[in-house]
């Protein structure tokens, strides 16, 4: 993110819109690949889940740009996860309070974010390099990419394993729910299949 | 008799029955990441056993002992973080100091693995299924490493297999790494019912 260029506006722009494609942390990075498939049986929980991994994100990054002159190099990283853990806190209490349905399904995947490898890896890569502007556009980015890659997981597990997508019946009655989309051999290989038809995407573009 | 029956039993549960690999998804970066060779998948495994058996137990202690009592379970996630990257870095340092061939052998993977879902998920799991003997959470975040290491270990022969076969550009690595863990996750889907 180190540019030199004074176009401001270009910089935003990129710092908000690598994240989403480019550098989508599950499809191209391979980063932070336990809520991916531990979250998306269905499309509401993985929302949440996205959700809670923008706002960690967004403060994480903000916290972090603004003390970036103050980390020692070797106590770098467990700076970062303490900002982390309290934010993640944060978020834990919140979805307790008013979301407690949602905050059961989660359970202990909203404080594994702590450990999740996307929120360290923005702190290390951006947010300890760039002002507190372009760290929060970033985060915004970056979250938004992995809360897509989520609900598309999400939203072909649900629809294949229930007939419903949000809650809605969109399969005819006639349609067999596949049993095996809930379970654990779902999720990986339909995340399988997605990388698969990721990569043939990018190597169409680059050809 | 009866005590050590249900270690045993909690002991098969997380190892195979609840591999936290295969059910809970702990762990899928390193699984993915390492599990290129044999060796190094087992060093990798060796170094989450032993910090897991070490942060479960110490977790579980300080929230036992100290959280609890004083009603400060808000601090909870701080805390186990501080105690999983202090139990780390004493790994670390001891067994540099001790066990040099030891640490020559998987010293790489010990400061990566501050981070690994699996040692917090051991500690954040424990306290959801409320164990409260110290007997068990020794027995069970030892397990759960060992399962974390077995998982591995299959996941690394595997690859070492798939190497030479002639996988789809497109799905070379993780694609098709994904799928074969899927596969596996069935072939483990085999254990479940046998022990509740």
């Amino acid at each position: 993110m180190a540019n030199d260029s004074d176009n401001k506006a270009g910089l935003y722009r990129r710092a908000l819109l690598t994240g989403l494609w480019r550098e989508n942390p599950t499809f191209r990075l391979l980063i932070g690949m336990c809520p991916p498939l531990a979250v998306t049986t269905a499309v509401k929980p993985a929302l949440t889940m996205g959700i809670s991994v923008i706002f960690v994100l967004v403060c994480s990054n903000l916290v972090t740009s603004l003390m970036r002159n103050l980390l020692k190099s070797h106590l770098r990283i467990i700076m970062f996860t303490l900002n982390i853990a309290t934010f993640v806190t944060i978020c834990d209490l919140f979805l307790r309070a008013y979301a407690p349905r949602m905050s059961e399904i989660l359970g202990a995947y909203v404080p594994l974010i702590i450990v999740n490898c996307i929120i360290i890896f923005r702190a290390e890569v951006c947010a300890s390099k760039s002002g507190p502007i372009v760290s929060i556009l970033d985060g915004i980015g970056t979250g938004s990419g992995f809360t897509i890659a989520l609900c598309i997981l999400a939203g072909i597990r649900e629809v294949l394993a229930t007939g419903c997508f949000f809650d809605i019946r969109v399969m005819p009655n006639s349609f067999v729910p596949w049993l095996a989309m809930r379970m654990p051999v779902g999720a990986f290989v339909t995340l399988g299949l997605l990388l698969g038809l990721a990569n043939v995407m990018t190597m169409k573009k680059e050809s | 008799m009866d005590r050590f029956y249900v270690l045993l039993m909690g002991f098969l549960s997380v190892v195979l029955v609840n591999n936290f690999v295969f059910t809970k998804f702990l762990g899928t970066c390193p699984y993915l990441g390492v599990s290129g060779r044999i060796d190094s998948a087992f060093g990798m495994g060796l170094a989450v056993t032993f910090v897991t058996a070490l942060s479960g137990t110490l977790t579980w202690l300080v929230d036992f002992y100290i959280l609890t009592p004083l009603g400060l379970e808000v601090t909870r996630y701080i805390c186990y973080i501080v105690i999983i990257a202090g139990a780390v870095q004493l790994v670390e340092m001891y067994v540099r100091k001790f066990f040099p061939s030891l640490y020559d052998a998987f010293g790489i993977f010990l400061p990566l693995i501050s981070t690994n879902c699996v040692i917090l998920g051991v500690c954040l799991f424990i306290n959801i299924w409320g164990t409260n003997n110290l007997l068990e959470v020794v027995v069970l975040s030892a397990g759960v490493g060992i399962g974390f290491t077995v998982a591995i270990c299959i996941m690394a022969g595997i690859r070492e297999e798939l190497a030479l076969a002639d996988v789809p550009k497109s799905f070379k690595d993780a694609p098709i790494t994904l799928i074969t863990a899927g596969i596996l996750t069935l072939a483990f889907m085999g254990f479940a019912g046998m022990i509740k």
